[in-house]
């Protein structure tokens, strides 16, 4: 074969190899943003009012949770007060909050601070979490008055 | 700002476009090998990209059915590295007259196939925090299988291999599969009790002993053997994973210094220790002296890889073209250096690109995962991948001193081979797993919940 042709064609396999890399990355840009909405920067005035649900909500007096009060089940109308530390619920012994409960897991849940609001997280409970009537698949923010329930336990925070 | 909402799409047809991009590349890197060589038989390495196409195939279909949002590049850049591998096997087979290539097929025949079986079975990746001690278990097994007499081999002066049925395995290769799973599942269930119960000393918590107890005794027990069975290269990824995978699930900072303490530790004693890694050292940093060069078991690997990369400069001889066979171990230990020879500084660059992608892949999957174990194992195995290049992409090019672990998908080995595959095939599944639509309204909740409403779900746990 040709020399010529030769190292045309080696130099075509450098440029085929980086058209692999570059359509890769190329792949990638739009799906660097993790979760549903993604927002680079501020969204100009005229954004806004096309997509309404850039605005930021208008920030509201949040009022930090101070207790966790228990609706219902076996320590139903028990309060506990929350520091600013993580609470454990589950059956087993060394949970901040022992359940004495067959449907709760030996560790259920994991409500913890972050910054002034208290997000809950499943740890891979047989029954499941459910905050409202919706089951965690992945930590989720408590709001105060937010029902959440494990096994037959129902708490609620309080400001 | 059209692109602000991120429905989750599939993207196979996507993955579908990069795949006959990759396997043209693969294509090309053959011919290109082929026309190097006097007589041009190109019925070899249509033979060879034959099969790898139509199992890239077969995966590609299996994903469209069994995990239809997984990751669109993850698949494509692995055919990609692994067909260049096979390339470059086969041109050293033919400037060095032997069979390796024809090996490396069948064994990334039986990867690819066991990775579709992964796919198949496995379906989701949270069955497998089922098995978390038994995984504890079988990674202490794979460790101690070539300990036994008749089955384990010495190659190289390394005990890691098992010779069954004509092919030599080695088992350890899967431990950092298994070790992972462990790692994840272990982590994800105690991770609050490794954060919270403990005692303080100075600025740093310490965990209480018996929630550690396992994670040191899997660490002891994998470090220990393979201090036994001199496997350097091993113990290292072995300890980088059990610290990564504890920061991660932790991200106490303290772990990193702690690790870090250990490794300068551990690695004085054995530099002083342990004549292996002595020599080791000892042909790192006077690679040039003739002496050292010259010795037996000495830096002449090194030092020829380095001139093979060298003597590529910037664009490479051209597949085919240069002479990497001079090096020994050309189709393992020290590709890297072969394709740095043939293909350049910009060749190189582009493979050293893949990686990184791959590697990015994995954690973009850990990042969205909406699990805590499959968190956990992505970055543990995405981080597998990332520190074998390390140590052997730096161990070629003397960064660090030179230990053997393979090139993950390029180099000549079974096993690696296969348990990159199955890495691989995990990670598209957890991929699948974080990118696909969440069954159910789960989500930033506004509305306040309707109180007395849900209470009916509950299954008895016994």
């Amino acid at each position: 074969m040709n020399d010529l042709v030769l190292a045309l064609f080696r130099l075509g396999f450098l440029v085929l190899l980086w058209l692999l890399v570059l359509s890769v990355v190329g792949a990638m840009r739009r799906d660097l943003v993790i979760g549903t909405r993604a927002r680079t920067g501020e969204p100009s005035a005229r954004a806004k009012k096309k997509n309404p649900q850039l605005a930021e909500p208008e920030p509201t007096a949040r009022k930090a949770a101070t207790a966790l009060l228990v609706l219902e089940g076996p320590l139903s109308g028990r309060e506990i007060k929350l520091a600013g530390t993580p609470i454990l619920f589950g059956r087993a012994q060394d949970a901040t909050v022992v359940l004495d409960d067959d449907y709760a897991s030996g560790r259920h849940a994991r409500l913890f601070p972050q910054g002034s609001r208290w997000f809950i997280e499943d740890l891979g409970s047989t029954n499941g979490t459910f905050v409202g009537e919706n089951q965690l698949a992945r930590p989720q923010q408590v709001e105060i008055g937010q029902r959440i329930r494990i096994g037959k336990t129902v708490l609620e925070l309080k400001a | 700002m059209s692109e602000l909402q991120t429905a989750p799409v599939p993207r196979r047809n996507f993955e579908l476009l990069l795949l006959v991009l990759a396997l043209g590349v693969g294509f090309a890197a053959f011919y290109l090998v082929g026309s190097a060589t006097d007589e041009v038989d190109h019925t070899d390495f249509i033979v060879e990209m034959s099969i790898l196409s139509g199992l890239a195939l077969l995966l590609h279909v299996l994903l469209r059915i069994f995990a239809k949002y997984s990751d669109p590049v993850i698949l494509p850049i692995t055919v990609a590295l692994n067909s260049l591998g096979l390339a470059m096997i086969h041109r050293i087979d033919l400037s060095r007259s032997t069979e390796q290539s024809f090996r490396q097929l069948i064994w990334t025949g039986i990867a690819m196939l066991i990775a579709a079986v992964v796919l198949w079975a496995l379906r989701d990746h949270r069955n497998l925090r089922r098995f978390t001690y038994i995984a504890l278990l079988v990674s202490i097994l794979l460790l101690l299988l070539p300990m036994i007499p008749k089955l384990g081999v010495t190659i190289n002066g390394a005990r890691i291999w098992v010779r069954v049925a004509g092919f030599s395995l080695q088992p350890g290769e899967l431990a950092k599969i298994t070790l992972s799973i462990f790692f994840a599942g272990y982590l994800s269930s105690n991770r609050d009790l490794i954060l919270m119960a403990g005692r303080k000393f100075g600025p740093m918590q310490f965990p209480r002993m018996r929630d550690m107890a396992p994670m040191v005794i899997a660490w002891l027990v994998s470090i220990g053997v393979l201090v036994v069975q001199r496997d350097l290269g091993s113990s290292i990824l072995f300890f980088g994973l059990f610290i990564v995978m504890i920061y991660v699930a932790t991200a106490r900072i303290s772990w990193v210094v702690i690790g870090l303490l250990m490794v300068v530790v551990g690695g004085l004693f054995a530099a002083t220790t342990m004549s292996h890694v002595t020599r080791r050292l000892n042909t790192w940093i006077n690679a040039f002296d003739p002496e050292v060069y010259h010795a037996q078991g000495g830096s002449m690997q090194i030092v020829e890889g380095l001139f093979g990369m060298a003597d590529g400069g910037l664009v490479g001889t051209g597949l085919g073209n240069g002479s990497p066979y001079r090096v020994p171990l050309a189709n393992s230990d020290m590709i890297i250096a072969s394709f740095g020879e043939e293909l350049g500084l910009i060749g190189l660059a582009a493979i050293l690109m893949l990686f990184l992608l791959l590697v990015t892949r994995g954690m973009r999957a850990a990042l969205g995962s909406r699990d805590t174990f499959g968190k956990l194992l992505a970055t543990g195995l995405s981080f597998t991948l990332a520190l074998q290049c390390l140590v052997i992409v730096g161990g070629v090019t003397r960064l660090i001193p030179l230990t053997g672990l393979a090139t993950p998908f390029m180099a000549a080995g079974g096993s690696s081979l296969l348990a990159n595959w199955i890495i691989v095939a995990l990670l598209l599944l957890i991929s699948h797993n974080s990118r696909r639509p969440m069954s159910g309204s789960v989500g930033p909740t506004d509305e306040v919940a309707t109180p007395g409403a849900a209470s009916t779900k509950a299954v008895k746990t016994k």
